[in-house]
């Protein structure tokens, strides 16, 4: 009995290998089942800008702004291994540098191209318009659980650099936590209020959103911007600047401080399910979003 | 029969004994034991144990007393284990300080919860593979040995029992620093006196840590299961880690080494086994003693200096700017990626006429 389950299970393998090997560009292909998405509803936040922020030629806080957030659709978890690896097979997205593990893992390993060429794979394998989100609906959607800037950034002593140099590098050292970088099953931090999972784990998420260094005037305007969207910004437990090219947060922070374990994604889906016109909304916030110090 | 190359020979013999100064007169063991003793308990680095920067009436003996011990060490933030053996439980060993024409007296313990034999070879010392040969000792086991610190300066001492077990020991950890300052304190190229405020102890190490097959670094239950795997690293000469005290990271953050503006601080840094090349980013050193001996005029305003492998160098630097400075092995790659970097918190006033923003970063003006 045991001998014939294991020559039925041989013969199968062999059956499947080759069709396993072709399928993906079989017609006969089901379209990939869309990830669950969490409904974030229209909500006003308290928003901390990202990016660098001058006052009279000195670091100053990131002004937080009152932000109209549209609703919208992001997806529960962030997006899987598995996932991810079936668009690096249909030679789509380039392999990530991911920890080899087990299990049902978010995707990590992956730089802020890849985050991109993966929604473009995914919005046409599940007929869904998919694409990052911006800070502000990474904000919105993490809740409770937004970390945002975690270290004041203004200057203690006008006269002084080094005050604040040392006061961030103490406060950065006060915060570290043992590593922990081994990617957990999704699921394993739970979910936060709106019942989306894992945000404020060991993996970072990539944004649309583009690191800028904003000098203020003294009212606390804007005087002048310059947008570098050859870096962008990542939300987590706290907030980080990544090089679009960088896979490692390790290696990808320019600072002293505490970079990110992990860097993966998860998407929102700008189709269906919402009123056209809050998805158009949001829309245009995102490109709002883009531009805004342009 | 008597040769003309043999002859040369005796010639050449004669000559270099007539050149050679007088020999010192031996102490006798009667005068060693009438000496004064002094019994120091080391402590771990980066720190170095209370001592006296010129030395306090005639030699001393001194007593030190090292226990051996084998044991995994996290060297990196991603909890990587190295089958690590230790003098005194640190990478890398306690720093000794004498002064020269003091005795050290080392008592060596391989307590008997290890699994090897070790040793000790001090580059400070003469004869006797530096100590090693009359320093083995089994787990169970301890051994005192006497020697006399002639030559003043940073030297590295090593475990090297024998064969490929001398590289395996020191590259597992065993390896520390003695100090052999001048009986009347360290002085700069006039032989005026100079006097730091501080001392920090920097052992640099480097592993070898073996990978599987997924290229993820290798736990082993023990030395002996990690030795085949790890001596095929070693042998690619390729180190999987340059570390600063034993791990990635070891003198940063809360750990980072802390000076005030205006504080003369000693820096020994040491490398028993590779090259490297310690720069204070944003420092200098105003007087590096880069092979370490004293009796040579130190070096001034060094950027980068170089410490040879299997010897300690010394530096000492006047902050002039607070901040929070890097110390790195300027071969970048070693700093940023391999781990060899610490830092520096350093308070007091700053001045801008050393530096000054004088214009913030923003757009490039249009006309």
């Amino acid at each position: 009995m045991a001998i014939t389950l294991l020559e039925a299970s041989f013969t199968s393998a062999a059956l499947v290998a080759p069709a396993l090997a072709l399928g993906l560009q079989a017609p006969s292909e089901p379209p990939v089942p869309a990830a669950e998405t969490v409904t974030i509803a229209e909500q006003v936040l308290d928003f901390p800008l990202p990016g660098e922020f001058l006052a009279d030629g000195r670091p100053a806080a990131a002004p937080t702004t009152r932000e109209d957030v549209a609703a919208f659709r992001i997806t529960k978890h962030q997006v899987s291994l598995a996932d991810y690896q079936r668009c690096a097979a249909a030679g789509a997205c380039a392999a990530a540098d991911a920890r080899a593990t087990h299990g049902d893992v978010p995707v990590t390993g992956v730089n802020w191209t890849d985050a991109q060429a993966y929604a473009r794979w995914y919005s046409e394998v599940t007929d869904g318009k998919w694409r990052l989100p911006t800070a502000l609906e990474a904000a919105a959607a993490a809740g409770e659980r937004f970390g945002g800037e975690s270290f004041a950034a203004g200057a203690d002593d006008p006269g002084n650099p080094a005050v604040r140099w040392i006061r961030r590098y103490r406060e950065e050292a006060a915060a570290k936590r043992p590593a922990d970088p081994e990617p957990k099953p999704r699921g394993h931090y739970g979910p936060n209020s709106f019942g989306v999972e894992d945000f404020g784990g060991n993996v970072w998420e990539w944004t649309s959103t583009c690191y800028s260094r904003v000098t203020l005037t003294a009212e606390g305007g804007v005087e002048s911007a310059v947008e570098n969207c050859g870096v962008h910004v990542l939300e987590g437990r706290h907030r980080a600047y990544m090089s679009n090219f960088v896979r490692d947060g390790k290696s990808g922070g320019c600072a002293v401080g505490t970079p990110p374990e992990n860097l993966g994604f998860r998407l929102v889906r700008d189709d269906g399910g919402l009123p056209a016109i809050a998805a158009l909304k949001a829309r245009l916030r995102s490109v709002i979003d883009m531009f805004r110090y342009s | 029969m008597f040769t003309r190359r043999q002859a040369m020979i005796g010639a050449a013999a004669t000559a270099m004994l007539a050149a050679m100064p007088p020999m010192a007169a031996f102490a006798t063991e009667d005068q060693i034991a009438a000496l004064p003793r002094e019994r120091v308990k080391l402590v771990a680095p980066p720190f170095v144990h209370a001592h006296d920067q010129v030395a306090k009436g005639g030699p001393k003996v001194i007593e030190f007393t090292m226990a051996i011990e084998e044991k995994p060490v996290v060297i990196d933030d991603d909890g990587t284990v190295l089958q690590g053996m230790t003098f005194n439980g640190s990478i890398p060993g306690p720093m000794m300080v004498v002064h020269e024409g003091d005795y050290v007296e080392l008592t060596l313990v391989n307590p008997g919860s290890n699994s090897m034999p070790h040793n000790i070879d001090f580059h400070a010392a003469t004869g006797a593979l530096g100590g090693g040969a009359l320093t083995l000792v089994n787990p169970g086991e301890q051994v005192k040995l006497r020697f006399k610190a002639t030559r003043s300066g940073t030297f590295v001492y090593h475990c090297a029992p024998e064969g490929p077990m001398i590289p395996w020991h020191v590259v597992s950890g065993m390896a520390g620093t003695i100090m052999v300052l001048p009986r009347d304190g360290l002085k700069n190229e006039k032989g005026e006196p100079l006097t730091y405020d501080k001392v920090f102890y920097i052992g640099e190490n480097e592993f070898y840590i073996p990978r599987d097959e997924d290229g993820n670094f290798k736990t082993y239950e023990s030395h002996g299961d990690s030795y085949a795997d790890t001596l095929e690293v070693m042998k690619g000469l390729v180190p999987t880690h340059v570390v600063f005290n034993g791990a990635k990271g070891a003198l940063t953050g809360d750990n980072a080494m802390k000076a005030k503006v205006g504080e003369m601080v000693l820096i020994v840094h040491s490398q028993a086994n590779r090259d490297t090349r310690p720069h204070i980013i944003g420092g200098h050193g105003d007087y590096v003693w880069e092979e370490g001996k004293f009796a040579n005029p130190p070096a001034k305003d060094l950027e980068t200096w170089f410490i040879r492998g299997g010897s300690a160098g010394a530096a000492l630097y006047t902050f002039l700017q607070p901040g929070v400075y890097a110390y790195v092995n300027h071969n970048l790659i070693e700093a940023v990626e391999l781990g060899a970097t610490a830092h520096f918190v350093v308070e007091g006033e700053w001045r801008d006429d050393l530096m000054k923003q004088v214009e913030a970063p923003g757009p490039i003006p249009t006309n």
